[in-house]
Formats: C-alpha cells, structure tokens, sequence
C-alpha cells in the first residue's frame, strides 16, 4: 500500500489559502465592531441609560405599580405555558419529520414555516375570528365562561403560534444529519422505544434543543403583534410587558416605558449568559457530539 | 442458532427489494451476502434484525417461528455500516447500555456489568479506551467497539452491514482476522454484508450470491469459484 502523501515540505512563510492578509482581517472586524456598536451596543446603553435618567428609585418604583406587575406577571406565566408546550411540539414534529417516511411530509415542513412567513398581526385577526364573540364557537365559550379572545388564553394561544417554528427548525437538520441508526443500534440492543428517545435521541438534540428553547422563549416574552390583537390590551388584565412599554410610551411616561425595556431586555441577558455558562460548561461533550 | 428464510420477499412502494428468497444456514457458520448495491443483501440482514419485516414468507430461528418477533426481542447482535456508536457516551457507556437498557430482574449489578465490558475490550484488544468518546477513535477501533457493543448483550446471532466498508485497505485486512477470530472464540452465526468478493471468499464459510433481490448461488467459496452458476456470478466473482 502507498503511503499518505506528506506535504510538510511547504514552507513554513505561506499562509493558508483560506487566511486573509493581516489588513483584510482588522478591516473586517473594525467593521463589525462599528456595526455593532451602532446597531446593538448604543442603543442598548440609550435604553438603560433613560431608565435610569432619574436614578434607581425612580426606575423600581415605575416597576412596582400594579399594572406594571401584573404585566411581568403575565409575560412570564404565557412563557410558562407556551415554551416547555412548543418544546414538546417541536421535538414530536420534528421526530415525525426526520424519523419516518410518510407522504405529505413536504406539505408539513412547509407549513412550519407558516408562522414565519405570516404577518403576527394577521396571526392575530385569525385567532379573533375562530374564538372572538362574534363567531359560534367563541360565543359559545364566552357563554360558558371561558373567553379565549381579550383574555388570558387567547394570548396563549396566539404566543404558541408564533413560537411553534423556533424548536422544530432548530431540531430537524440536527436530527435529519444524525439520522436513524443510533436509534437502530439502541433498538437492536433491547432498549424500548422510549428508553432510546431519552438515552440516544435526547441526548444527541440537547444543544440545539436548547437553542430552540431559548430562541422561542425570548420571542415568547417578547411578542408584540399577535398578542396586541387578540389580547385587548385591558390594563392590569391583559397586558403583556411589550404592550406595557408601548401604553407607558404612548403616555410620556419614558422612564417607566424605558425601564419596562431595560427589564426584557435584562430577561434575554439572562437566558444568553445562561447558554453561554452551559456551553463553557460542557464543552467537552459539545465537541464530542457534534466532532463525530 | 440455525436460521430458516423461506420465501421471504419486500417491497417498498412498488419497488421489490427482494423476490421471494429462501435460504438454510446452520448453525455456527460464517456467511457472507456478496452482491453489488440495490441487489437486497442489506434488506435480507435488516429482515433477519427485525429493522425491516418482509411483504411475505418466514424466518425461524432454531426451527421457532420469528418472522414478527421484535427488533428487541431477537437478541441479534446488530453492526452498523458506520457503527452508529452512540457518540455522546463513553466507549464504556456504549459497550454497557445493551446491560442496561434490560428489564430489571435480568439486569446484572453495576460490578457485574463493568466487570463484563471489561471482558469484552480485552477480547476486542482495546482495553484501555473505555474512558474514551467516539469521536476519539479511529475507524478500525470504532468498528472493534461497535462489535464489542453487540457482544454484550449475548447474542443469538451477528450481523453486520458491511463492516468493513468505511475503512481503508490495510486496516481492512487486518480487522478481517479479527472478525474470523472473534466468530471462532464464539462460535455464534454471524451474517455480514458485503461487496467485496475478495473478502467475502477469504472470510466466510458459505457465500451467498444476490443480484437484484434474488440469490444466486450459494455454496462455499472453492465451489463458487470454480463452478459459478449463472453468468453473473462468473463475472461478479472475477471482477
């Protein structure tokens, strides 16, 4: 047998094809420091710095009124609800997609996709003309005391809409890239269906299962649109931090509407700083999973 | 274990992976499936896994019906074509978890099941590599560990897909004595797949033809290659 060619006679002073020339690369990441700053950095700091414009006090105390409450309330019990539920979605969906043949599955991946393509505003119309009291169904709900528009479930319903593609898109080309025989494998060991979902599926998705957890909760909390149409923004009631900010704004009320942004904006740190800590965290079993 | 097939047949759609085949293979042989791909040597050895369950016919298992006898029940000691290592666990890990994954009054103690797979990487002669992931092996200790991994569980039977196939010439030839080795210490009926006439005639004890899902000889390797029956094995053979 021949031996593998060696190519350590290059000299040493070349650089790889694949490396720009030492000016390119500062030019480069000047660049997208400066888009950075002006894009994501500046007007962080504006939001933080005029909810802060008349000192902490200030700024808790325009948290700490009623309906300022009752609206972190609300957003974090609608991303309770809705993220741990569209995770569930998202794993079912894609394990249909990636590990069985069926026909329409075309037809299903497309309509994934469907809350990306369709206006949130729209998403929300839909949801007021199945449930709202002018149709038969929502008549009959509100008749038997269960009102879904203009309250608290049909922001649930609308918030589990828009965020149903952020796992399933993350999930399926990992597992369409993993494919089906570790699963086999597991099989052919004696292992229950169940036992390889939790031993080998799980597992092998955790990471990009996690992504999708966190993209879809920050656009759980962070829903404007659809959750502005079906939810009638009653004060107090129905009113998520998003239209919280958008009624103290429309008021003049710019610390409390700023220090309302500074908050969900300090949520979305959280759940960064937190993928970032399991990341560091785990890193050897990262390489590992996807080195193979 | 001896393994019946009788008139086992498998369509996809409307495509027919196999026509009826039949075939006796008794117990303790070594066989090779030779044939080039699309000729249904895969859908054979994943119908006798309990991967696929055939359109029609039978399989018995020492003389006991186990044509609809669960991928887990049939205790097939299943090597993969890439070796489908489950990546995100330790060799170690992957070697127990058939132990594991038993039913809890069959399951040995964590002693016993460590003292096991320690068995098994000495008798892969890879014994220090347990604590290693997959991803840190080469192909030919990857391919030892994923035959380790279906050992473990005792087996009826082997079968491997093409077990040879990701890797290259040299270390092929070298795990090809290994395979044969590890059937001898076993004695088990192993099955593998191949394309590779060379080592289906070196390796195993009876070889089975197939083209286009159907047998087309089957004999030893002497009689096949000196009396070939059809015009496609005289040519497949001396390709």
């Amino acid at each position: 047998m021949t031996d593998t060619l060696t190519i350590s006679s290059r000299p040493r002073a070349f650089r790889p094809a694949t490396t720009e020339p030492t000016m390119v690369k500062w030019a480069l990441i000047a660049f997208c420091l400066a888009v950075l700053t002006v894009l994501l950095f500046a007007p962080l700091f504006a939001v933080f710095d005029e909810a802060l414009r008349r000192g902490w006090a200030f700024a808790v105390a325009s948290l700490s009124e009623p309906d300022a409450q009752a609206a972190i309330r609300l957003t974090l019990l609608v991303a309770a609800i809705t993220v741990p539920l569209n995770a569930v979605f998202g794993i079912a969906a894609a394990w249909a997609i990636t590990k069985f043949d069926w026909r329409g599955k075309a037809w299903v991946i497309t309509l994934i996709d469907l809350p990306f393509s369709v206006s949130p505003v729209v998403a929300g119309l839909l949801f007021v003309l199945m449930f709202g009291a002018n149709s038969a169904l929502g008549a009959w709900l509100v008749a038997n005391g269960f009102p879904v528009v203009f309250a608290v479930p049909g922001i649930v319903l609308a918030t589990l809409f828009i965020t149903f593609p952020f796992v399933a898109r993350e999930l399926i080309p990992v597992m369409l890239e993993q494919g089906r025989a570790e699963e086999e494998a597991a099989l052919t060991l004696g292992a229950s269906g169940w036992r390889t979902f939790l031993t080998v599926t799980l597992p092998n998705i955790r990471w990009a299962l996690l992504y999708g957890v966190l993209l879809c909760n920050a656009r759980a909390m962070g829903e404007f649109g659809a959750v502005a149409v079906v939810s009638g923004k009653i004060r107090g009631q129905t009113t998520t931090m998003p239209l919280m900010i958008e009624m103290f704004y429309n008021e003049y009320l710019s610390v409390a509407a700023f220090t309302m942004a500074g908050l969900l904006a300090l949520l979305a740190f959280v759940t960064l700083t937190l993928k970032t800590a399991l990341e560091w965290r785990y890193a050897d079993q990262l390489a590992a999973t996807y080195r193979h | 274990m001896n393994i019946e097939i009788e008139e086992i047949s498998k369509d996809f759609g409307t495509t027919a992976a196999l026509h009826p085949v039949s075939l006796s293979i008794p117990s303790g042989t070594l066989v090779a499936l030779l044939g080039p791909s699309g000729s249904g040597k895969t859908t054979l050895l994943r119908i006798l896994g309990g991967l696929e369950f055939p359109t029609a016919g039978r399989v018995l298992f020492d003389g006991a019906d186990a044509t609809n006898l669960s991928v887990q029940d049939r205790r097939a000691g299943f090597v993969f074509q890439s070796y489908a290592l489950f990546r995100h666990m330790t060799v170690f890990d992957n070697i127990a978890y058939g132990l594991r994954a038993r039913p809890r009054k069959s399951r040995p103690q964590t002693a016993e099941i460590a003292r096991r797979v320690t068995k098994l990487l000495e008798l892969i002669k890879l014994p220090d590599i347990g604590a290693r992931y997959p991803s840190q092996l080469s192909g030919g200790q990857r391919q030892r560990v994923a035959l380790a991994r279906a050992l473990a569980i005792e087996p009826r039977m082997m079968l491997l897909d093409e077990p040879f196939g990701a890797l290259d010439a040299k270390v092929r030839r070298e795990l090809r004595q290994g395979l044969r080795d590890i059937h001898d210490t076993t004695g088990l009926t192993s099955i593998f797949v191949t394309h590779d006439q060379e080592e289906a005639m070196e390796l195993a004890d009876l070889v089975v033809v197939m083209s286009m899902g159907r047998i087309e000889q089957v004999g030893k390797p002497e009689d096949i290659r000196a009396r070939p029956k059809t015009e496609f094995v005289r040519e497949f053979i001396s390709a």
